[in-house]
């Protein structure tokens, strides 16, 4: 009995040695060919991955393709389906509040009542007169609104019906970096161009570490940018090769690697990019988050971010030297009768673009963006050239008996306490109700359960409440603009306002440099 | 819509009378969410979660250790006498006899607290949090029944005003509201409830021979029960000979599982028939609560894991020291006695008072187990550990979110993988940062 015992367990030791000595060998011989074995998966024995998480899908390479677990999908009703429509709209507006980090009064290059052409420049910033802000269409300037202070809010064009170009010559591509540099300034695609830390426009004294590009929106209701591209093709790869002269990294696509989605081939196929697949729920999409899981910012080094069809605006200036600011917006949202993709260019009129669509006018909330983290759009205002979506939700202006408590309608909620679960696939009739008042922080936990980042989003919050800038800077602040906290600041028990404080915070920073 | 209405016609004066500004406010929102909505500059859609819900789903949690504790304030009572020895015997007589005792301290608890609350809401200007909502649920359940009620009173006061207002209110609190209460009373007044006399209600001394001591309330139920032509309280009963009043813990601190064994069953500790605190015994009940708390999200199933495995992981420790007769008891059987689940449900999950990190919860949780059956199995005279536990790790939690946010920093600013050395690193830095384009 003890002798059979005894001949078992010699039999497996001597197993286990030699099943140790091989992959110590493997290792060994791995190091001295100067193979990542963390990253390559060299081992003998399965990883703690192998059995739990998805593999990456056959044909794409593992190391590329990032799985991310946290997060949460708001299902709201009116998504945009269906074909392209063209909209019928005259007048376009400028928006120079929609370019953080300028002065509130630019300077004018052109009178009012003048004529313009599109990609003409309009106005300029006085710290930094290289960089043109042109007009996205051809026409009359008519109107020059103002905000508070008298900052300038809206520069409104009455467009023409035939859209005039204004033609320049680009360079080549083998020019040195300068020469593209000063291109993209005097062509108006600059300000296209988002920096981060910060998320500001990029700073031209700075050549950045990685420029990326997400090439999918999972925010709520989000068009479908491989929708937003079509017929766009050449103009992106183009642009995608200008970007990667301007980088001393690689370009980095953030591609839409969820089941059931077929990313446009203008992203899969792309050439000369380095092409990172990500699956998971919002904010998956999110080009922080992306970054942060390829190559995160650290110390002193930037990054670029730009949108797709952005890229595809700086390709045409190349390939033929006119400013395209056409863009696909949807239409979304349980307010529209019609949810709908309409061909447009960049700050078209709201009133036009909605015409006979809405359900209702009273009680109705227009958002320039998602429901997350667009602006709220004023009266007769003009789409933001940040966004291609507008969202259209009830107005929440009521009292609920024991709405904390016993909710009769069904609402969008992270919380198990809502059995949403039950309703997998319904489309939430969200409103503006806040659903609670302001309270200080109580809960713990709930935001990192929404971002897929290694950030501890409250300690941030608090060092930003506080003003502590080695903590904020510590904490990760520079990683994250407020598109990447405003699940967090859905999902807040508390109801703070998470994305004004991060502001707060990065407005400090860039004050501190 | 009428009660809207009405409500709101009868909204007093704010700068009048702040105070009922405050009160109507809080009993205001409470009867209807409030009409605010989303501003420009941050989300447009909010959550349908908010703090109140968040705290009536842990009071709702409570809601069976309550019923079963009221019900177990009587059945101790008369088992104490020998009478009604089965556990749904005398159902009426036990039932009215754990509400005499329970109410007074359930609603001194409440005018106490609340009105404590009510008074610094009004006098900050800040509308009533909702923190003890779930502070005064917990109380009641964490005293003995016979306890004094001015002693409670007191206790409560000190929690609210010491423990939770003078730190900024709710969500600022550095321990456990509850907890203060408890710990006051355990420290303040050792003499009156320490010991193996508090945990049965319903005598002049919890000594055999002793006589009930029953009040108006108990006329007024017995004149019911007359009506009914049922069985009434006997006001010349007393307690039996064989009356000990002791918890397992006590008897298990005194001659390890076998003098355990000897007065109750295992079962009797499993289902709560035992006397102790209100809401602790019964273990199915608090573990169905614990559960809603995990299904629902509210609470860490990171410290509830970790506390499970901090006390079995000393528990076994113990076994194999062997030193003591209570080191001897089987670590599992660790969970059977005193209140371990009910802490670790109610108690140790408080978001305010617990690490705020995840990593900083496993090593809250973990350390609250190991130290609380540390002070269960030493402690002679308080043979409970896990208030003083909680209430420790409560003190230490900053501290462990501390390391947890510089190990954060640490990673995020961990400097590249080639060292260069200074002047090298200084050139690399002008190259890449101040290139400028003339």
């Amino acid at each position: 009995m003890l002798l059979t015992a005894l001949v078992i367990v010699g039999t497996l030791l001597i197993l286990a040695s030699i099943y140790s000595i091989s992959d110590n060998l493997i290792q060994i011989e791995a190091k001295k060919q100067g193979i990542d074995t963390k990253k390559n998966n060299l081992s003998l024995a399965p990883s703690f991955k192998d059995f739990f998480g998805k593999p990456a899908p056959a044909n794409i390479d593992p190391k590329n393709y990032h799985n991310l677990k946290k997060g949460h999908d708001i299902k709201l009703a009116g998504a945009a389906t269906g074909f392209i429509i063209k909209a019928a709209v005259s007048r376009y507006a400028l928006k120079p509040t929609d370019y953080r980090g300028i002065a509130p009064i630019p300077r004018m290059e052109v009178e009012v009542g003048e004529d313009v052409k599109a990609g003409q420049a309009i106005f300029f910033d006085k710290t930094n007169p290289d960089v043109k802000y042109v007009a996205p269409v051809s026409g009359e300037l008519v109107e020059l609104r103002r905000g508070a202070k008298r900052a300038i809010t809206h520069l409104v064009i009455l467009a023409d019906k035939e859209i005039q170009y204004a033609q320049s010559t680009p360079p080549a591509l083998n020019a040195e970096r300068a020469k593209l540099v000063e291109y993209l300034m005097s062509s108006g695609a600059w300000p296209l161009i988002n920096q981060r830390p910060y998320d500001v426009i990029a700073s031209a004294t700075q050549i950045p570490a990685n420029i990326f590009i997400s090439t999918f929106d999972t925010a709520p209701l989000a068009p479908d940018l491989s929708v937003s591209i079509a017929g766009k093709e050449m103009a992106f790869q183009k642009g995608l090769d200008v970007l990667n002269k301007l980088t001393s990294g690689s370009v980095v696509l953030g591609v839409d690697g969820r089941l059931g989605k077929s990313p446009s081939t203008a992203y899969t196929h792309a050439q000369g990019v380095e092409i990172h697949y990500f699956n998971g729920k919002h904010p998956a999409g999110n080009v922080g988050v992306q970054i942060h899981h390829t190559k995160p910012i650290k110390g002193s080094k930037t990054a670029w971010t730009l949108k797709p069809e952005d890229v595809a605006t700086i390709g045409q200036l190349f390939i033929n030297g006119t400013y395209d600011a056409s863009r696909v917006v949807a239409v979304t949202g349980a307010q529209v009768h019609h949810a709908q993709y309409l061909q447009t260019y960049v700050g078209a009129s709201l009133d036009e673009l909605l015409k006979g669509n809405l359900k209702e006018i009273e009680d109705t909330r227009i958002v320039e963006g998602n429901v997350l983290t667009g602006d709220l759009a004023g009266q007769d205002d003009f789409l933001s050239s940040k966004t291609t979506q507008i969202t259209t939700i009830k107005e929440g202006n009521y009292n609920e008996l024991f709405g904390w408590l016993l909710p009769v309608t069904p609402r969008p909620s992270v919380s198990n306490t809502f059995p949403n679960f039950l309703l997998a696939s319904h489309k939430f009739e969200a409103d503006t109700n806040t659903h609670g008042e302001k309270r200080a922080f109580v809960v713990t936990g709930q935001y990192e359960k929404v971002l897929p980042m290694d950030i501890l989003p409250q300690h941030l919050m608090k060092a930003i409440m506080t003003g502590d800038i080695e903590r904020m800077e510590g904490l990760g602040i520079n990683e994250l603009s407020e598109e990447d906290v405003a699940l967090c600041e859905f999902a807040c028990t508390s109801k703070m306002p998470l994305q004004n404080i991060l502001r707060d915070g990065l407005d400090l920073m860039r004050e501190q440099g | 819509m009428g009660l809207l209405n009405f409500l709101k016609k009868i909204e007093p004066d704010k700068k009048k009378s702040p105070f009922l500004h405050t009160l109507y406010d809080g009993f205001f929102t409470f009867a209807y969410a409030p009409a605010t909505t989303t501003k420009a500059g941050g989300v447009h859609i909010r959550d349908g979660m908010d703090l109140k819900r968040t705290m009536v789903f842990v009071v709702l949690a409570m809601q069976l250790a309550y019923v079963f504790g009221t019900y177990n304030i009587g059945h101790q009572h008369f088992v104490a006498m020998g009478q009604y020895l089965g556990f749904l015997e005398g159902f009426h007589l036990k039932l009215s006899h754990g509400l005499i005792k329970l109410l007074p301290i359930f609603i001194w608890t409440h005018v106490v607290g609340l009105g404590i609350e009510f008074w610094f809401a009004a006098k900050k200007g800040h509308p009533i949090e909702e923190g003890f909502l779930v502070s005064g649920a917990l109380i009641p359940l964490i005293m003995p029944p016979d306890i004094p009620i001015w002693i409670l009173c007191v206790a409560v006061a000190f929690a609210v005003i010491l423990g939770k207002e003078a730190f900024g209110g709710t969500g600022m609190n550095i321990w456990n509201v509850a907890l203060l209460a408890r710990v006051f009373v355990f420290f303040a007044y050792p003499t009156s409830i320490s010991g193996d006399e508090v945990w049965v209600g319903g005598f002049e001394k919890a000594i055999p021979g002793a006589m009930v001591d029953y009040g108006w309330a108990h006329n007024i139920f017995n004149s019911l029960f007359g009506w009914l032509d049922i069985a009434q309280f006997d006001f010349g009963a007393s307690i039996a000979d064989s009356f000990s009043g002791a918890t397992p813990l006590a008897l298990a601190s005194k001659g390890g599982w076998a003098a355990v064994t000897e007065q109750f069953s295992i079962a009797q500790m499993w289902w709560g028939t035992i006397p102790g605190s209100i809401g602790e015994s019964s273990k199915p009940l608090i573990l169905l609560g614990a559960a809603m708390l995990l299904i629902t999200g509210i609470a860490s199933w990171r410290i509830m894991l970790s506390m499970v495995l901090g006390c079995a992981f000393m528990g076994m420790l113990f076994n194999a020291w062997d030193a003591t007769p209570f080191m001897s008891v089987p670590w599992i059987y660790h969970f059977y006695m005193g209140s371990f689940f009910f802490a670790m449900a109610f108690m140790a999950t408080d978001p305010v008072t617990a690490s705020s990190t995840n990593t900083g919860k496993w090593i809250y949780g973990f350390s609250i187990g190991v130290i609380g059956l540390l002070i269960r199995v030493f402690n002679p005279a308080y043979p409970e550990g896990w208030m003083l536990a909680i209430l420790f790790m409560n003190t230490f939690a900053p501290l462990i979110d501390h390391y947890v946010i510089e190990g954060n920093m640490k990673r995020r600013m961990a400097p590249p993988s080639k060292v260069m050395n200074p002047i090298q690193s200084a050139t690399a830095d002008i190259n890449e940062t101040s290139v400028t384009y003339e």
